[in-house]
């Protein structure tokens, strides 16, 4: 078997008492698109910060592509290779989606200490480019996101993902909010994601979104991981039960 | 067409501008033609980068999302301090650059406080307005020292640059100061985390943005700012006064609204202060220029607020709701 691109061993985290995690291991192999199940307070949304670098486990290794590493903040996960896409928390609304695209990672025209002048020209185009490659369809890079509808900021935000080169995409409950339609395509862009080879984790509420287009589910209860199946050799019913 | 009309109506700033030309119209014609007279515009610009350089500094931090009430007591504690350095012997430029710097380590006090114990800067700030405003008083010792007119080379800040001696030089540095912080604000990284730092934070520190840093930087400029234009008013006063720029905190956050900067943060613009800034100097002088009872200064520029912000949410809605052409 070859070496998982994410791999957790024995994760803890305890928030002032309450043990969030208790010893989560999981390996996530290549190109896999995985279904992260489970209720309210399962641990699910304290495993994904971890990993995204919002907050830091108390016990445990991650190990990325066998490598052990430290992530002390988003830009180490990010710089990892890892893109987080949440369900609404991922964009500002008031600016423009090009703007959106280059949050933090802005291209510049030239910089001292890394502050400078932004290549404005290059965001445009990039975003532009970025977009289309995830197949969404928009008039100008510089319209407010806070205008777009919910599927359209989520396909942003996807792009936004790709057009980085993640390795490893986390959704954090990206259909949330959204409309049967919205749904559907923010779907599509899981499924697209297979097909570039990106690793994806797909956490939702909703079963049905998640058996769309994830092949394998992984469901978590009080902190840990209770069951871990190939969504063929698993039902809504039976992981309904396990929670 | 309809468009660019959009375009307009979700600009804020448009309105204040155009408020500001019918203002001076009107007192143009009120004042029987004095207010647009070289005496009185000499006046008006003398005074205005003074008060607009503290709206430029409060107008960023409001966009990155913080708040600061301080800048009044900054704005006399910095004029005070140099005076006192340089009357006990220390250089010019080392007494301005050591007055700034202490405006400077203030604005870092504000930002750090607000940020590590999380607490609304509106409440650090306020302390801060008062303990400023008692250091003004402690160094001077209760006697506002006095500089020989001559003694300093403030003509750098408050010469008259024309022949005919209608702008100073605090205009020019004004301007500059003004045109270097929004190119800050337009044009750089550092901008753009302003701007998402203050539009979304979740956003922003999802995204890496080391927020607290950029609202501290704001913090610092915006204090920096509020000290040099006390020093300029000080110097073209040459007196240096520990009542100086009472209310002046107040005044420089209706600028900011008035120009259409969000109180949430995320929205406005420098230029957009500039002209709330601008706004309420018309008004006063105007007011004084034609004979109107001039307590009523405080309420109009209030009633201009209120009015500012009730009619810049309003304006942006229409342009928001406006169907246009998106294809093409």
């Amino acid at each position: 078997m070859s070496t998982p691109i994410i791999e957790t061993r024995n994760l803890h985290k305890w928030y002032s008492g309450v043990h969030a995690l208790k010893g989560v291991s999981l390996k996530i192999e290549k190109g896999q698109a995985l279904g992260l199940v489970g209720d309210n307070g399962a641990g699910k949304s304290t495993l994904i910060n971890i990993l995204s670098g919002l907050h830091r486990q108390d016990e445990g290794q991650i190990l990325l592509e066998g490598q052990e590493v430290d992530i002390r903040n988003p830009k180490d996960s990010m710089r990892l290779g890892i893109e987080t896409i949440y369900q609404y928390n991922s964009m500002v609304p008031l600016m423009t989606i090009s703007r959106n695209v280059f949050i933090g990672r802005e291209p510049l025209k030239w910089s001292i200490g890394g502050f400078g002048i932004l290549d404005e020209q290059k965001m445009r185009e990039e975003s532009v480019k970025a977009i289309a490659d995830v197949d969404l369809h928009l008039r100008s890079p510089d319209a407010l996101v806070g205008e777009l509808s919910g599927g359209q900021r989520q396909g942003v935000a996807i792009a936004r993902a790709m057009h980085f080169k993640s390795k490893v995409m986390i959704l954090d409950e990206p259909t949330n909010h959204l409309s049967v339609k919205e749904t559907a395509k923010v779907i599509g862009f899981v499924k697209g994601l297979k097909e570039q080879g990106v690793t994806s984790v797909f956490i939702s509420h909703n079963m049905h979104h998640v058996f769309a287009c994830c092949d394998r589910i992984v469901a978590m209860a009080l902190g840990q991981i209770v069951l871990d199946k190939p969504v063929s050799e698993t039902s809504i019913e039976e992981v309904s039960e396990k929670l | 067409m309809k468009r660019l009309f959009k375009l307009a109506l979700q600009k804020p700033e448009l309105a204040s501008t155009l408020l500001l030309v019918l203002l001076i119209l009107m007192f143009q014609i009120l004042s029987g033609a004095v207010f647009l007279s070289i005496d009185n515009v000499r006046g008006v610009l003398g005074l205005l980068p003074e008060t607009a350089l503290v709206a430029v500094g409060v107008t960023l931090l409001m966009i990155c999302g913080e708040f600061d009430l301080s800048v009044g007591s900054v704005f006399a504690l910095m004029p005070m301090t140099m005076a006192v350095l340089v009357v006990a012997g220390v250089p010019f430029w080392l007494a301005v650059f050591l007055g700034l710097a202490l405006c400077a380590f203030i604005g870092f006090v504000n930002g750090w406080i607000t940020i590590k114990f999380d607490i609304p800067s509106f409440i650090t700030t306020l302390g801060m307005m008062f303990m400023a405003r008692s250091m003004t008083v402690v160094v001077s010792g209760g006697f506002p020292p006095r500089i020989k007119p001559g003694a300093v080379p403030s003509w750098i800040f408050t010469g008259f640059v024309d022949d005919g001696g209608l702008v100073r030089a605090s205009v020019l540095w004004f301007v500059g100061i003004a045109v270097l912080i929004s190119l800050l604000l337009a044009k750089t990284n550092f901008g753009n985390w302003v701007r998402a730092t203050g539009g979304f934070l979740p956003a922003a520190a999802a995204m890496g943005i080391p927020s607290g840093k950029v609202k501290i930087a704001c913090f610092m400029i915006c204090s920096v700012l509020a000290g040099f234009a006390g020093m300029i008013q000080s110097l073209r006063l040459n007196s240096f006064l520990p009542a100086l720029g009472e209310g002046m905190e107040l005044q420089a956050v209706a600028a900011a609204v008035i120009g259409g900067t969000s109180l949430m943060g995320g929205v406005g613009s420098i230029i957009g202060g500039l002209i709330g800034a601008t706004l309420i100097r018309v008004i006063d002088n105007g007011m004084v220029m034609s004979q109107i009872d001039s307590n009523w200064f405080k309420f109009a520029i209030g009633a201009l607020t209120i009015f500012a912000v009730v009619g810049n949410a309003w304006l942006r809605r229409r342009g928001r709701a406006m169907q246009v052409e998106t294809d093409k």
